[in-house]
């Protein structure tokens, strides 16, 4: 029941029609799922059930080898999720500067706990391995963009400026 | 204590993704070389050199290319590790943005050695920022004809595509890379049949670490024997060192190997921040041993680290300073091994998180005198069972820590009070 109500929602068909157009470029070519996946994460964060099966008919693979794939790695999800994914750094060189004060403030500010997506779907918030930007950690990554050095103070600066405008890839 | 610069010698002097750059400091002319000699001497010279890879295993790098070069077949791979996941690792990704080239061009002598005429980099999805940059290194040296068909009038063709990840640490281990390059989850293959015979797409490959393929063209315009002058007698070259955690100057450092781990933290690094006392440091990322203060005078080279029972690994070297406690150091260890797991093999699946729950259980002052004996029966057989890396790996913080900071444990266990571990329960989620 869990599965089909976080995998089962609906996505505009103008979304599908371009993830199905991303896919057909790869017919046939299983191998290629990975660029297609990431590709198509471009047009829509999260994959449901209807864009998982788009993405299986156009590449001619089984529908079920798409969603095992997208279950298997951290950065994709079936679930819905926000416009901005705040990704924190849950590794040991972040938890030593005290990640844990970071997220108790994005927790607080967003109103929602580290996993969920606020109700305006704009942000979810995660946890992560390690992002690789050690020498200033605590560390984010807010999609592609990674800010490090973060106080309480500073990533609530932050996270204000994606409250209010939008920021561009 | 000055840096020798082998690696980073082109770090913030060129720019990055611009191939021109790099010939006009000396780039491709190492792979000039190697392409009008025959494989066999290629892979000769890196031995004679000593290199060994620097992802972690310390593997001698010639043999995996003997290895591929000997394997029927005329298709074969060469595949670049940049997934670089290892908590508290930053040298790859350092590399990948200040001098892609050097990679590019270790990867085409290899190449050359084994007779491969593709190469794949995959790369972790957390640097999908570096695209660009890499995308241009491998344009514009297509365009002066250090990649592509017919190198400098050799011959010989090299191509090399990337191939992202999606965040997934067990992609570091080399079939589970082949697996997610396939398109598939990446969960690792039993072995054998090894990389060299049946590597991706069941073709005779050989995988390496970033660093490691960066070393390759110094070797090959210097020589061996100048190579084997730099570090120590069984790890020549130099190591790129991450120290990241309580340590006054963060960031990736380049020495020969065989530095003293005491000079890098307070010479280099300037040492512990704030004033604070070093409680620990644990070297080689999440995977690796955590030793006391009193264990850190000892020489970093990869035979040195191991018989002290840690790793060097990938070089990293978190600093953790007297305002944390080590068993919720572990118990971070843990949760990390706990959710890569990729599921595949029973050890791993279940042992990581049965460990994980014990240690919590310490920690949080609920821990039993029973429990540490499970817990070191544990680790033993689920690193002695596990299929891969990440399994074995999964044992050495906890067995080092309990070895190495037994009263730390006895004190959770007489449920003493721990203001780190047991505030409000440590993570919640």
């Amino acid at each position: 029941m869990r599965l089909e109500n976080s995998y089962s929602y609906k996505t505009a068909s103008s979304k599908l029609v371009q993830v199905a157009e991303i896919a057909s470029r790869y017919m046939g070519r299983p191998e290629m799922l990975m660029k297609v996946i990431i590709q198509a994460q471009q047009v829509v964060p999260a994959f449901s059930e209807e864009v998982a099966a788009v993405i299986a008919r156009e590449m001619e693979i089984p529908q079920t080898q798409v969603y095992s794939f997208i279950t298997f790695y951290a950065m994709l999800s079936v679930k819905p999720r926000g416009k901005y994914i705040i990704r924190m750094c849950k590794s040991a060189p972040c938890h030593v500067k005290g990640a844990r004060d970071i997220v108790r403030t994005l927790e607080k500010m967003l109103h929602i706990r580290m996993g969920e997506t606020t109700e305006d779907n704009r942000f979810t918030l995660e946890y992560c391995p390690c992002l690789g930007i050690c020498e200033i950690s605590p560390a984010v990554m807010i999609n592609n963009r990674t800010y490090g050095n973060l106080t309480t103070e500073s990533v609530r600066t932050i996270i204000k400026q994606y409250i209010r405008e939008d920021i561009e890839e | 204590m000055k840096e020798t610069l082998l690696l980073l010698r082109n770090r913030g002097k060129i720019e990055p993704g611009n191939a021109a750059d790099y010939i006009a400091e000396g780039g491709y002319e190492a792979l000039k070389k190697a392409l009008f000699i025959n494989s066999k001497d290629i892979i000769q010279e890196l031995k004679a050199a000593g290199l060994r890879g620097r992802g972690g295993a310390g593997f001698p790098t010639y043999r995996k290319l003997e290895f591929a070069s000997d394997a029927p077949g005329h298709v074969k791979y060469i595949v670049c590790n940049a997934d670089e996941g290892e908590p508290g690792t930053n040298k790859d990704r350092i590399l990948l943005s200040s001098d892609p080239c050097s990679i590019l061009e270790g990867m085409a002598i290899a190449g050359k050695a084994v007779n491969a005429h593709v190469g794949f980099i995959y790369l972790r999805a957390e640097y999908s920022y570096l695209l660009p940059i890499l995308e241009n290194a491998i344009k514009s040296s297509v365009k002066a004809n250090c990649l592509g068909r017919d190198i400098m009038g050799s011959g010989f063709d090299f191509e090399i595509k990337l191939r992202s990840g999606a965040g997934a640490y067990v992609c570091g281990e080399e079939t589970a890379l082949f697996e997610s390059i396939e398109g598939k989850r990446g969960e690792p293959r039993y072995r054998p049949p090894f990389p060299g015979i049946k590597g991706l797409f069941n073709k005779p490959t050989v995988l390496n670490n970033v660093e490691t393929l960066a070393n390759i063209p110094p070797i090959f315009l210097h020589g061996s024997e100048w190579y084997r002058s730099i570090g120590t007698e069984n790890s020549p070259g130099t190591k790129l060192f991450t120290v990241c955690g309580n340590v006054n100057r963060r960031g990736v450092y380049e020495f020969p190997m065989g530095v003293n781990l005491k000079e890098l933290i307070y010479e280099v690094c300037g040492g512990i921040e704030d004033g604070r006392e070093l409680l620990a440091v644990q070297t080689g990322g999440a995977s690796g041993a955590i030793i006391n203060a009193s264990q850190i005078d000892m020489t970093l080279d990869i035979d040195a680290v191991s018989a002290s029972g840690g790793r060097l690994g990938c070089g990293t070297i978190l600093v953790i300073d007297d305002r944390n406690c080590i068993l919720d150091i572990v118990r971070n260890n843990l949760d990390f091994f706990r959710d890569e797991s990729c599921g595949k093999c029973t050890p791993c699946r279940e042992g990581g998180t049965r460990l994980y729950q014990l240690v919590g259980r310490i920690a949080e002052g609920r821990g039993s005198i029973r429990d540490l004996e499970t817990i070191e029966d544990l680790a033993e057989t689920i690193r002695l069972t596990s299929l891969c890396g990440l399994g074995h790996s999964t044992a050495v913080p906890v067995a080092s820590s309990i070895r190495n900071f037994k009263s730390c444990f006895w004190e959770h266990i007489d449920k003493d009070y721990c203001p780190v571990c047991c505030e409000e329960g440590g993570y919640t989620e």
